[in-house]
């Protein structure tokens, strides 16, 4: 009678396909992964149950405890456009300052929150220099007397427009529907006098529709 | 932990003949794919969890307009709330203001405080919402005809109007959470303004007979 001879070597699976598929999702999401960018201040938000979530184009200004205003806008053509724009409404101040390198520099930024005045040397600064910055700074000016900050949103929005029509081809229609939003990132400390002054500021030029970054709703409000 | 099947010559003895290899080199993938797939939840997470909520507020054009006195809101429709310098100054009262005979109420953020008011407040306008879910649940109209619809009743002449009332020392944190159980309770009609002096006045009476000295 034969022997049943059993087998010798362990099953083995053919894993390749697995894997892959495993690293093509790891390179599709390594590609499309986008990291949170360098915040120059800590900002404690307040929660809310909102479950919209905040947009790519996005006009950010971020207002922390003490009421210091910082601004961002994500793509960095639309920076270099906007800061040469800012450079036409400072003509005494940024206008002379403007180096390519200064364009360049200022494009891969994020948050900045200094007066125009300082803007050169805070942008020119080496990273750890700029984030001792970010504590002393005095925020973007927001009075009425000399508002830059109107004059940032301003820059922002026309060099914003520009673009999407010129490079995306965006229509007004489209610019309408998912054109650019303005978000408003303040910590839950903050007066509502400092935001109010940055929600005024946008009124002031035609724009009423906001949305308040939040966090997540996680324990109960006391 | 390569794992090489159907290697044999490898160890053999000198007398045996050497052979060309022979049958397939397998090499176990396993921890490979232990660290891809490793990877892949992490930039799931990474992706999703970078992205913040937010909360959408249209502020009304012109910027005094809105008190209850100047547009033409019913007095039972609306309701006042007054946000003093502190979380827990958290005051309201429903229709006129009148100086002498308004009293205010205090409530706070929890769930049978503030949102308690509200729901109570909206309940018409939430029985109607949830009988326009319903339709929609049961695919009578679409998700798009269902927004519209919400949309129209949370907007009704009939809907609660709430105005929102700011010192200039209130937390950022209390406005936002207001503003949330506002949209917990579905009230599409309200609006954030300073506060009237008399409301002031009022307030900080309120407080000290509360027995909050300093307001």
């Amino acid at each position: 009678m034969p022997k049943i001879k059993m087998p010798r070597s362990s099953p083995s699976l053919d894993m390749t396909p697995m894997v892959d598929l495993g690293f093509l999702l790891v390179t599709f999401f390594i590609l499309t992964a986008k990291f949170r960018p360098v915040e120059p201040v800590v900002i404690d938000m307040p929660s809310s149950h909102a479950t919209i979530k905040l947009e790519d184009k996005v006009m950010l200004i971020t207002v922390d405890k003490d009421g210091r205003i910082f601004f961002d806008l994500g793509n960095p053509v639309v920076r270099q456009n906007m800061l040469k724009n800012m450079a036409e409404r400072y003509p005494a101040v940024l206008q002379p300052q403007l180096t390519e390198d200064f364009v360049t520099r200022f494009s891969n930024l994020g948050s900045f929150g200094v007066p125009v005045a300082q803007l050169k040397d805070y942008v020119m600064a080496d990273e750890g220099d700029r984030a001792d910055l970010d504590k002393t700074v005095s925020g973007i000016p927001a009075d009425s007397l000399s508002n830059e900050l109107g004059d940032w949103i301003m820059a922002g929005y026309t060099e914003f427009v520009r673009y999407a029509k010129e490079e995306e081809g965006m229509t007004d229609d489209d610019l309408r529907k998912k054109g650019l939003k303005y978000a408003i990132k303040a910590d839950g400390d903050t007066d509502y006098e400092k935001v109010k002054k940055v929600v005024d500021t946008f009124r002031d030029r035609e724009i009423y529709s906001f949305n308040f970054v939040t966090s997540l709703e996680q324990e109960p409000k006391k | 932990m390569a794992e090489i099947v159907g290697n044999e010559g490898g160890g053999g003895g000198k007398h045996q003949k050497k052979r060309a290899k022979k049958g397939r080199v397998h090499i176990d993938m396993t921890p490979m794919v232990d660290l891809a797939f490793l990877l892949i939840t992490f930039f799931i997470l990474a992706t999703t969890l970078s992205k913040p909520s937010v909360m959408e507020i249209t502020y009304p054009k012109e910027k005094d307009v809105d008190d209850v006195d100047k547009t033409k809101v019913r007095d039972d429709l609306a309701t006042t709330i007054l946000l003093g310098k502190k979380r827990e100054h958290l005051y309201f009262y429903h229709g006129r203001f009148k100086s002498d005979t308004t009293v205010l109420e205090l409530t706070d953020f929890s769930k049978d405080g503030i949102r308690k008011v509200f729901l109570e407040k909206n309940r018409d306008i939430l029985e109607k919402i949830k009988t326009e879910e319903k339709n929609y649940q049961e695919n009578k109209i679409t998700e798009e005809e269902f927004i519209k619809r919400r949309r129209s009743i949370k907007g009704d002449d009939n809907a609660p109007f709430v105005i929102v009332k700011t010192l200039d020392k209130t937390p950022y944190r209390s406005v936002i959470d207001v503003v949330d159980e506002l949209n917990i309770a579905n009230i599409g009609k309200f609006a954030i303004q300073d506060m009237a002096e008399s409301e002031d006045i009022t307030l900080r009476q309120t407080l000290a007979a509360a027995g909050e000295a300093g307001v």
